[in-house]
């Protein structure tokens, strides 16, 4: 009896659609969130992440009202983000039926923002988003959507975010997302080790293996993927039940 | 039958009754110490702070309605927090004085593990229960919380570990709680939601 460790889809979206490219670049349709979140919720996922990678100002309404719909289709906790800035921002997208709010880019602008959400919501409710990118012996913070380098070293800001009140990190490798080479262990292990929060690892995601090996070598709390999931590469059962044969605790949907 | 879900401003409130809607119930969101007074069954969720809830009951003057259909018996359901405020404090918030209806207080999981307890844990039943009828025994239910309260109590009926042994279901007289979110547990949730509203009809 322990923890599972859990297994999240996310859902990138402009929106209104799914959508995915590599680096962070070249963006194409992937589907319908509503649609994805029925299907995961049913599957077997442990959680859904949905980010607004677009995050223009003008389509946030369009942006809460996917939220709305898909917080409709689940029975499993929904962490929504992309382009919030402020406990407004974070307001309206809890309302909106999200049970976590991830933050970025600008709690690297304004890192009290962090307090000012886990104060109103509670630590749990706050995901600390850091996309990290591989540079001489650490890691860099990078924000923008992965394009802009910031003065933080990966373990300092997690250290930090942490501190002012996150209550979980999405950690994703700049160098590995989009590639399905796998998760970089050694970014995975040594924030994981770092920080008293669980850790979700992101980012280079295709085999099954490649789950194993971020929660048995690099002590990640979940693990998430996306395209993999939408194209039907990977089942989340099948998934789980690999993890399962290898001593991995998972949770499987009686 | 209508099912009282108490509208304090909690975060989880809307997916508390999303879920309650989809078991077929009537839900009645309020704040009003009368609609309270006048409830057949009562849920309390909560999420976050223990002193934001509180708080929020005292400013709303719903402590006494709550305490007093507590009292004649009203079935009640907390839900996290809403379990954690059942206690006589909590160390989240040491200057409140909690409900009160059960002995002990509720105390910080102990540093050596990840914090928040956040994701999918199994019970171990301590003894039988009528939230958990029907529940496989090894159905896992979602957590996210940093306190709990203490594991020995006799309103203790199902216990879970992350740390430290903690209540995570409780059942006393027609009082119950969940340290989980039955409303994001997939199915075992949606039966432990309906159980509570067979024992409320």
């Amino acid at each position: 009896m322990s923890l599972a460790h859990r297994i999240l889809p996310c859902l990138d979206t402009d929106g209104e659609r799914v959508v995915k490219g590599v680096h962070f670049e070249g963006l194409r349709d992937a589907g319908d969130p509503v649609e994805l979140a029925a299907r995961y919720n049913s599957e077997g996922a442990d959680e859904l992440v949905v980010l607004d990678i677009a995050a223009a100002r003008d389509n946030r309404p369009t942006f809460l009202a996917t939220i709305r719909r898909v917080a409709e289709q689940l029975s499993i906790p929904l962490t929504a983000g992309g382009g919030i800035r402020s406990l407004d921002d974070a307001r309206s997208v809890v309302r909106a039926g999200a049970d976590k709010v991830t933050v970025n880019t600008a709690a690297v602008e304004r890192p009290p923002l962090i307090a000012e959400l886990s104060r109103e919501f509670g630590a749990q409710a706050v995901v600390l988003a850091i996309d990290a990118k591989r540079e001489d012996d650490g890691w860099q913070v990078r924000v923008r959507g992965g394009r802009a380098a910031t003065k933080w070293k990966a373990l300092d800001w997690a250290r930090h975010g942490v501190e002012r009140g996150a209550g979980e990190i999405l950690l994703t490798s700049v160098d590995r997302d989009g590639t399905q080479s796998g998760f970089d262990l050694s970014l995975t292990a040594a924030i994981s080790r770092s920080v008293q929060v669980p850790v979700i690892a992101s980012g280079g995601a295709k085999l099954p293996q490649h789950f194993l090996d971020v929660f048995s070598k690099a002590a990640a709390d979940a693990a998430l993927a996306a395209s993999i999931f939408h194209d039907q590469v990977q089942s989340i059962r099948a998934l789980k039940l690999f993890l399962q044969s290898h001593g991995v605790t998972v949770r499987l949907p009686c | 039958m209508i099912a009282t879900l108490i509208d304090y401003g909690a975060g989880n409130v809307t997916s508390v009754a999303r879920a309650l809607r989809r078991l077929g119930t009537e839900v009645q969101l309020t704040h009003d110490p009368r609609l309270i007074s006048a409830a057949s069954s009562l849920i309390l969720p909560g999420v976050g702070h223990c002193a934001a809830l509180l708080h929020s009951l005292d400013s709303r003057s719903l402590r006494q309605p709550l305490l007093h259909a507590i009292g004649r018996g009203v079935p009640f359901l907390g839900i996290c927090l809403g379990l954690q405020a059942l206690y006589q404090r909590s160390e989240e918030a040491p200057e409140i004085v909690g409900l009160g209806v059960l002995p002990g207080d509720v105390r910080r999981l102990p540093v050596e593990v990840k914090l928040p307890h956040m994701g999918w844990n199994q019970l171990h039943a301590v003894r039988p229960c009528r939230l958990l009828e029907g529940i496989p025994e090894e159905a896992y239910f979602y957590f996210a919380h940093s306190y709990a309260a203490p594991a020995n109590g006799a309103e203790s009926a199902a216990t879970c570990t992350h740390g430290r042994e903690f209540t995570a279901v409780l059942e006393h007289g027609g009082v119950f709680g969940v340290q989980f979110h039955p409303e994001k547990s997939g199915a075992p949730g949606a039966r432990l939601l309906e159980n509570f509203l067979r024992i409320a009809a």
